[in-house]
């Protein structure tokens, strides 16, 4: 099941292994992605804090971690297609992969349903 | 018919097949009369061919060994009217505010009055050499300690660091300063607070001397709300950067408030000086609480942006960082300036956090800066403020019926912000508004920020621009505005239409740019017969 921020990620966990990226909504408002800056493996990210910078032809902006993990896998695939994130964001196109600890609580994240009803409050 | 680079040297890319009539009139040159298609200047020049004509100096015997060219290197050598030509040329194709308003919002892109040039053209100010013996430039330092005069009674500030020389500069002068303030007292704080519509040099500058940055989150106003800033304080916290007026355009209300939060909980308060024409005069940053602020003379004080510099960024500090001001210095004695360079020339009391450049700052730019200032007067300067934001509100006064103000209930200072609200279900984006101000003979307005407002257009006429320029601005996009949303999509959506190059593919240059000019490959048979 995918899961959804306020600042538009969206993360997919498999019992030890999340993966993050964007949303839909968020690749059309930076437009033409051009740049993607990825960490290292292995770095510990709290909830919350920066996994990724994604930079458009409009503005630079982080991506943040929905919840806190170890990176596990970039998407080195995005480094020499940016425009991956751009035709394909909730699947070729997502980030990070991260190992986060088992039962990891997604309580404040918001499902598909949700995360509409909230876009169209924006 | 292509050029020797393959570059199509039609108009419209190709000439018209024989025996069609012609849809665009072509010329042979691929010129349109006094609009040049100038060539890059490698595509002009011949390695054999040099501007000027020496004799090979006799019994010169070469040093370099084995580290002498094998060849020589592939640089374009131009007679010299070629190279004047070409420059000259080139130039033509700019837009500066000496052939239009250019409302660059957060820019300031005011007139650089002519009277400014003269002085700095002055021989006993354009021929000093920073190396000269100081005894000899007693006239260019009373310049230096004058314009630090007027910067520190205009914003109501102790000390003037000169050195800076820009905008970014001047930040990161006044964020060291801050640092050894710090460290003076022993402590460690790490954490600067940054609102969101910032400029984006302000996280910047925190990053670069290893500070983390904590966004202070926009009320739905656009101003930054006290209790949020009072909520983010704590002992880690060395500073807070804040825009006044912001980058909205607004004035933030509670900025006393702010100061008083950010003091009590022993950090400092860096005010990011680039909207300082809207308040000279009228509000000195000091009397806000501000302990550094940065003065970009290029906008405030009508010095010349230039393309790279020279640029002057001078910072004023409040008595809490004085002592750090970084060398070199101008000190008052008994009313005659000395310039203290070196910490063995330091009095008790100062303790200055190092040196940032080798020289004491923009001479040009402080003449021009002083002349502006002493030409004006105290209450011409007071008045080019108010005019500045009379020329705001004037531009939203004729636009605010057609397009959409984020923010209606706050008046706006020397810039207007628009969002995009008014272009929704036109197709037609702000970045496409923008290009199709091109076609119209206007530089845009700066687009999508600040960040906060979506598809923001940030407005900025400045106080240059006479009442008759202004409405035919206003004019022209109320124009734009009803042309859009009648349905006349492609006069944006295919701007610009006029300019010598239509529009350029921002995401491919981003995405695969080209940074070293290719010496092309000759033509194969085929291509040249085509």
């Amino acid at each position: 099941m995918t899961l959804y921020t306020k600042d538009h990620e969206w993360i997919r966990i498999d019992g030890n292994m999340a993966t993050i990226g964007i949303s839909q909504y968020a690749q059309a408002q930076l437009g033409d992605v051009v740049y993607v800056e990825l960490p290292e493996t292995g770095k510990a990210i709290d909830k919350g804090k920066e996994a990724a910078v994604v930079e458009s032809v409009k503005a630079a902006s982080e991506v943040y971690a929905p919840i806190a993990g170890t990176v596990f896998e970039v998407n080195a695939a995005l480094t020499d297609n940016p425009a991956l994130v751009n035709e394909d964001p909730e699947g070729e196109g997502w980030f990070v992969r991260l190992h986060v600890p088992q039962g990891t609580d997604t309580g404040d994240l918001m499902d598909e349903a949700t995360y509409k009803a909230f876009l169209e409050t924006l | 018919m292509l050029n020797d680079q393959g570059r199509p040297t039609r108009p419209e890319g190709a000439a018209p097949a024989e025996g069609t009539p012609a849809a665009t009139p072509w010329t042979f040159t691929g010129n349109r009369a006094l609009r040049v298609e100038e060539p890059l200047i490698f595509e002009i020049g011949r390695a054999e061919t040099t501007g000027v004509d020496l004799p090979a100096p006799d019994g010169l015997a070469p040093r370099l060994g084995r580290l002498a060219r094998k060849a020589a290197p592939d640089l374009p050598g131009l007679t010299e009217p070629e190279a004047m030509r070409h420059y000259v040329r080139l130039s033509r194709s700019n837009y500066s505010i000496d052939t239009g308003l250019y409302p660059l919002g957060s820019c300031t892109m005011k007139h650089n009055p002519r009277l400014n040039e003269k002085m700095a053209r002055l021989p006993g100010f354009s021929d000093v050499h920073p190396l000269q013996p100081v005894s000899t430039v007693p006239g260019a330092l009373d310049v230096i300690a004058d314009l630090g005069g007027w910067l520190c009674r205009l914003t109501g500030m102790d000390a003037v660091a000169m050195s800076p020389k820009a905008g970014a500069h001047g930040e990161l002068c006044g964020m060291m300063a801050i640092k050894a303030a710090i460290r003076a007292r022993g402590e460690t704080r790490n954490v600067v607070l940054v609102p969101e519509s910032a400029h984006g040099t302000n996280p910047a500058t925190a990053a670069l001397i290893g500070m983390t940055v904590r966004d202070v989150p926009a009320r739905a106003d656009g101003t930054v709300d006290v209790e949020a800033v009072k909520a983010l304080l704590g002992p880690d916290v060395a500073a807070i950067m804040l825009t006044n007026p912001n980058t909205c355009g607004i004035f933030e209300p509670e900025v006393a408030a702010i100061a008083e939060a950010v003091h009590a909980a022993g950090a400092y308060f860096y005010a990011d000086g680039a909207n300082f024409n809207a308040i000279v005069g009228k509000v000195r940053p000091g009397d806000l609480g501000v302990d550094a602020m940065h003065i970009n003379l290029h906008k405030t004080f009508s010095t010349p942006h230039g393309g790279g510099g020279p640029g002057a960024g001078p910072v004023v500090l409040s008595s809490r960082l004085a002592p750090f001001a970084p060398l070199p210095f101008i000190r008052l004695d008994a009313g005659r300036p000395v310039l203290v360079e070196t910490e063995a020339g330091t009095a008790p009391g100062e303790t200055p956090f190092g040196r940032m450049t080798a020289f004491h700052g923009q001479m040009g730019m402080f003449t021009r800066a002083l002349a502006y200032m002493l030409s004006h007067g105290t209450d011409g300067l007071r008045q080019a403020s108010e005019d500045a934001v009379l020329a705001a509100n004037y531009v939203r006064a004729g636009l605010a019926d057609l397009m959409t103000l984020p923010f209606p209930d706050h008046p706006s200072m020397h810039e207007v912000l628009f969002d995009d609200g008014f272009l929704k279900e036109t197709g037609i984006t702000t970045l496409d508004f923008a290009k199709a101000m091109i076609d119209e003979g206007y530089h845009p307005m700066t687009m999508y920020f600040p960040l906060v407002v979506h598809g923001a257009m940030l407005i900025e006429p400045t106080e240059s621009e006479s009442k008759a320029s202004l409405d035919l601005f206003v004019a022209t996009l109320r124009d734009l505005v009803l042309s859009a949303k009648r349905g006349e999509t492609e006069r944006f959506t295919q701007a610009p239409r006029f300019a010598p190059r239509r529009r350029l593919d921002e995401t491919r240059a981003a995405r695969s740019p080209k940074l070293r000019w290719e010496k092309p490959k000759p033509w194969t048979a085929a291509e040249a017969a085509e």
